[in-house]
């Protein structure tokens, strides 16, 4: 279900503090997301494609998920360049691009792969249940950690409830196709599964009363940053410092 | 009171609803320091519900909960109870919390106040009781049915419960982690009290024996257990 493909390297950015690589991928994406020039975005793209080589990502999983965020990007390029008011670039028939609406699907574009970029080379190089653990130590809220780390385990419980009913129905010869019995059929499996899933909620809260949970959250790993993690943030809040005076000075 | 009984029943009923007829009623039960109570009855004779009122996860409809004396009355009184007496659900999955082995032994422990390092002391020990040193780090989900049953049982004991009540099980247990289940739970010190409609495992952890039937709590005398030919290929084969 979560396949987690990029946690299981062993390059430093594998093996760096969460908490640094969080705090860094969240403030390159905020810094980003503002950004209204392409001159930052550009810069945060090449740097970023830099981090995953130095990752070293598997290939595959990592054009896959490039593939996927840029199929939403494609529709934008759909729509931006013919909705954006603007002076005419040029006519496709007769619909009119603007220079506007095509610079700012350029910019989106950047942004996007960007962020995306770094948060592959930061973010998903650690497993969910350290990132639970670091969210916990840089104080998100306990309850915002406890949905993270329970969606992680329970959406594998869930989605092999789903496999069980959808064995179950074609067992009896259910076979999707487009019409009214499919439809009435995968509705009522979606609400089977909901209902697992509200069983399994009330199920969970059982189990933590059971073992004396009373509402505050500890998590067991301790954290260190070592020098090399220190250089490292370093490095990353004088990167964002820099990509905030390419995007000011360009302004 | 040193010599109250760890749980204490008295009179207990249960209703689901105003009107409906009663899963059980009237039932009395003592658990002591160090008992070992296997309680029979078939599926959907309120094993479960019984389980759950003893917790305080359902509010008993009639009678007392009772913890070594106390009678438990609101929510912190069984929140109290929980810290002395564990559940091991029927389904592991219902119980399994947390993306990694170590991290959900250790949640009991870490609810208990101890420190980080103290937790994950205790569940290190927990889990090399129950034989799954090594588990550690694994991911909870890709455990195996049975190595899961242990991880539960090894996150009720990480809590060091003076009680243990265990709800069927050895329902799809395969027989190697059943017969290690056997051996765990005749190697603690706590009291168990075990539901099953599995005479045979019963027999194998319990010394006083129960039923339910109709409702009611019926002691058995342990006498009238007795042996008798059943026939399967692999005789050899724990079961």
């Amino acid at each position: 279900m979560i396949e987690e493909p990029f946690a299981g390297g062993d390059s430093f950015l594998h093996r760096a503090d969460p908490r640094a690589k969080l705090v860094l991928a969240a403030t390159l994406a905020c810094v980003l997301a503002v950004s209204s020039g392409w001159q930052a975005p550009a810069l945060a793209l090449c740097i970023g494609a830099g981090l995953v080589l130095w990752a070293r990502l598997p290939g595959r999983a990592f054009w896959r998920r490039m593939l996927t965020i840029n199929g939403f990007v494609a529709f934008l390029w759909v729509f931006l360049p013919f909705s954006t008011p603007g002076e005419t670039a040029f006519r496709l028939g007769p619909l009119e691009v603007t220079s506007q609406g095509l610079s700012l699907a350029l910019l989106i574009s950047l942004k996007t792969n960007a962020i995306m970029l770094a948060f592959l080379a930061l973010v998903a190089t650690s497993d969910a249940a350290s990132l639970g653990q670091a969210m916990h130590r840089l104080r998100v809220p306990a309850k915002l950690v406890f949905l993270f780390l329970f969606t992680y385990r329970f959406i594998h419980v869930i989605n092999a409830e789903r496999q069980r009913l959808v064995q179950a129905a074609r067992l009896r010869g259910f076979k999707a196709r487009s019409n009214a019995h499919t439809y009435r059929t995968l509705a009522s499996l979606l609400a089977m599964v909901l209902v697992g899933a509200m069983r399994r909620a009330e199920m969970t809260r059982r189990a933590m009363l059971l073992r004396g949970f009373n509402g505050s959250f500890t998590t067991l790993r301790t954290f260190r940053m070592g020098l090399g993690e220190r250089l490292f943030l370093a490095t990353g809040a004088a990167y964002a410092v820099v990509l905030i005076l390419v995007e000011v000075l360009n302004a | 009171m040193p010599d109250a009984p760890l749980l204490d029943l008295r009179q207990v009923g249960f209703v689901y609803a105003p009107g409906a007829s009663p899963v059980f009623h009237g039932v009395d039960f003592a658990l002591e320091p160090g008992q070992r109570i296997g309680l029979f009855g078939p599926n959907g004779c309120g094993k479960t519900t019984l389980l759950s009122v003893m917790m305080g996860l359902l509010p008993a409809s009639s009678g007392e909960v009772r913890h070594l004396g106390r009678p438990m009355r609101t929510e912190a009184d069984f929140a109290q109870l929980r810290r002395g007496i564990g559940l091991l659900l029927q389904n592991a999955d219902d119980q399994i919390l947390f993306p990694t082995v170590l991290d959900d032994v250790a949640f009991g422990p870490l609810n208990l106040g101890l420190s980080p390092a103290q937790a994950a002391a205790e569940a290190r020990e927990a889990l090399a009781f129950v034989g799954m040193e090594g588990f550690e780090d694994r991911l909870t989900h890709r455990l195996s049915g049975g190595e899961k049953k242990l991880v539960t049982l090894a996150g009720v004991l990480a809590m060091r419960p003076k009680a243990l009540l265990l709800d069927e099980p050895t329902s799809s247990l395969d027989p190697a982690t059943r017969h290690r289940l056997i051996h765990i739970l005749n190697s603690l010190e706590a009291a168990v009290l075990t539901v099953s409609h599995d005479w045979d495992f019963l027999n194998l952890v319990s010394g006083d024996f129960y039923t339910i039937d109709s409702g009611r709590l019926v002691k058995e005398a342990a006498a009238e257990l007795h042996w008798h030919p059943h026939a399967h290929p692999h005789p050899d084969q724990p079961h």
